[in-house]
């Protein structure tokens, strides 16, 4: 169904996994187009309440092919074209999206890791702001999703210059919300993964869109932002499930609406 | 008086008319015969002593994502001239109760220009405003060149015109194409509690400023003025401005009851 990705559901959880494990992952626009195509079905499939996204092989995403890079070549126009709508993608997603992070993620490899929500790292992975080394700018959302997570100062030494940050350090700044072994990684994911599709789906994505809309703006917009997201969770079948259990002593047991 | 539709639905809450866009499966795209209801509905609900507010939604994902291209691709100038169909549009603007839409998801074309025919509009935050009529070679008729410009002012209407770029939900409110954003949830609701607030206002004194304000977009301060002036005096005809102040003096809630 797709060139450059593989994409399976398992247990409500949709794999999307990228797929040029001998060139650690990097982007080709077919990968960029893929991997958007693959979200929004994602996003749309009702059976899907997670996604997860990581790498074939030994890496994550290496960032963009330079391969495919030329003088030519209008960097800015490939930006808009290719991995803004992939970022916005992401960004729009209701669902929880975990970047599992087996290797190198490099570039825009990185910036693809820093628009999921949650990041859950193999000790073998890595973050590079590849970017400096060639002369060019953290993009694809880099800059305006890194200081977010580790503050301005970290996320300025980070883009400039340009250093290997290991899984423990990731961890340590909060780029990583968890490392996990080697050998533990791939059954870690899935059962964080698997404990989030299991969820009530309707309150993460309304957690997930008022926390990021809470960037910009005031804290009176936000307070009514609070009260219209309670009224729309208010109606869920989850939220009665949740009260009727925690009633009757029980486990809920969530449909995700 | 609920009349059959092909087209659209309509209902009533209190004293709210509701008009629903009624054609989810091509996104509630407008054909001749659906404006042709949706104004007879606007017209009924005008002269329905128990309506005070109108208001406009379109089933499904979205409110209207155009016109029905099909209809007219073969037309010609002189078939459109001879029709006069945009004398519907006209009659639309010359409904005197508030019109309030609630817009989610695509308001494109023919959609976006019957967004601006309302008075007010509540919009989901995943709606989408545009005039793709450039990329057919042609442009809006029903008043889109007009409505927007005095809406948002010349560069904006320009590049949005000239390029049949998108409107976000945010950029709409930015420049006041709608009033509020709300999650799609709860758009209905939230329009309608909308409604039936302004339904409780005098409803002389709401028809009374909807033709002020109109008049305001439409002609000179000198003239609007006098215009607002003899609708200011016109009330003080009214039953409902004596009940006003007397309830405002005695301190407890007006009742008003449109005469």
């Amino acid at each position: 169904m797709y060139e450059t990705i593989k994409y399976e559901v398992i247990n409500r959880v949709a794999w999307i996994t990228l797929n040029r494990p001998d060139k650690l992952n990097a982007f080709t626009a077919q990968m960029n187009k893929d991997l958007k195509q693959s979200i929004k079905l994602a996003s749309r499939s009702m059976e899907v309440r997670c996604i997860v996204l990581t790498g074939e092989g030994r890496g994550f995403c290496s960032g963009q092919d330079l391969a495919g890079v030329n003088e030519d070549m209008d960097h800015g126009e490939v930006l808009r074209a290719l991995y803004n709508p992939m970022i916005m993608e992401i960004h729009q997603c209701e669902k929880p999206v975990i970047a599992a992070v087996n290797g190198v993620a490099a570039g825009a490899g990185m910036s693809l890791a820093l628009a999921c929500d949650f990041r859950l790292l193999s000790e073998r992975a890595s973050f590079v702001e590849a970017f400096i080394h060639v002369g060019l700018v953290p993009d694809a959302g880099n800059l305006y999703y890194l200081p977010k997570l580790i503050g301005h100062a970290k996320a300025l030494e980070l883009a400039i210059m340009g250093e290997k940050v290991s899984a423990f350090q990731a961890e340590e700044l909060g780029l990583a919300n968890k490392v996990y072994p080697e050998e533990l990684w791939r059954d870690e994911v899935a059962s964080y993964a698997e404990r989030l599709a299991s969820m009530p789906t309707a309150a993460i994505s309304l957690i997930k869109k008022n926390l990021k809309s809470s960037w910009n703006i005031t804290l009176e917009d936000s307070l009514e932002k609070d009260a219209q997201a309670q009224r729309i969770a208010g109606l869920t079948s989850d939220h009665k499930e949740g009260v009727n259990a925690f009633i009757e002593k029980r486990k809920p047991v969530f449909q995700g609406r | 008086m609920s009349r059959i539709y092909e087209y659209i639905h309509t209902s009533s809450e209190g004293h709210v008319g509701i008009i629903s866009l009624n054609r989810p499966e091509v996104l509630n795209a407008l054909n001749r015969t659906m404006i042709v209801e949706i104004l007879s509905a606007m017209e009924s609900f005008d002269q329905d002593e128990n309506i005070r507010v109108i208001l406009l939604s379109g089933n499904g994902r979205a409110f209207a994502a155009g016109a029905d291209i099909q209809e007219m691709a073969n037309d010609s100038a002189i078939d459109f001239e001879l029709l006069d169909q945009f004398k519907n549009w006209d009659r639309i603007a010359a409904i005197k109760k508030p019109i309030i839409g609630a817009v989610q998801g695509f308001a494109l074309g023919g959609g976006f220009e019957l967004a601006l025919c309302c008075d007010m509009v509540y919009a989901a935050d995943d709606a989408e405003f545009g005039f793709p009529e450039v990329d057919l070679g042609v442009m809006p008729g029903a008043g889109g060149t007009q409505r927007l410009t005095k809406l948002v002012g010349k560069t904006k209407a320009m590049e949005w015109l000239f390029t049949g770029k998108r409107i976000t939900s945010g950029e709409a409110l930015h420049y006041g194409i709608v009033n509020r954003i709300f999650a799609k949830e709860i758009l209905m609701e939230e329009t309608l509690k909308a409604a039936a607030k302004i339904a409780s206002q005098a409803p002389l004194s709401i028809r009374l400023i909807k033709e002020s304000v109109l008049k305001a977009v439409d002609t000179t301060l000198n003239e609007g003025m006098h215009f607002e002036r003899k609708n200011f005096y016109l009330l003080f005809s009214s039953e409902d401005q004596k009940e006003g102040m007397s309830a405002f003096r005695e301190k407890r809630k007006p009742e008003f009851k449109g005469k």
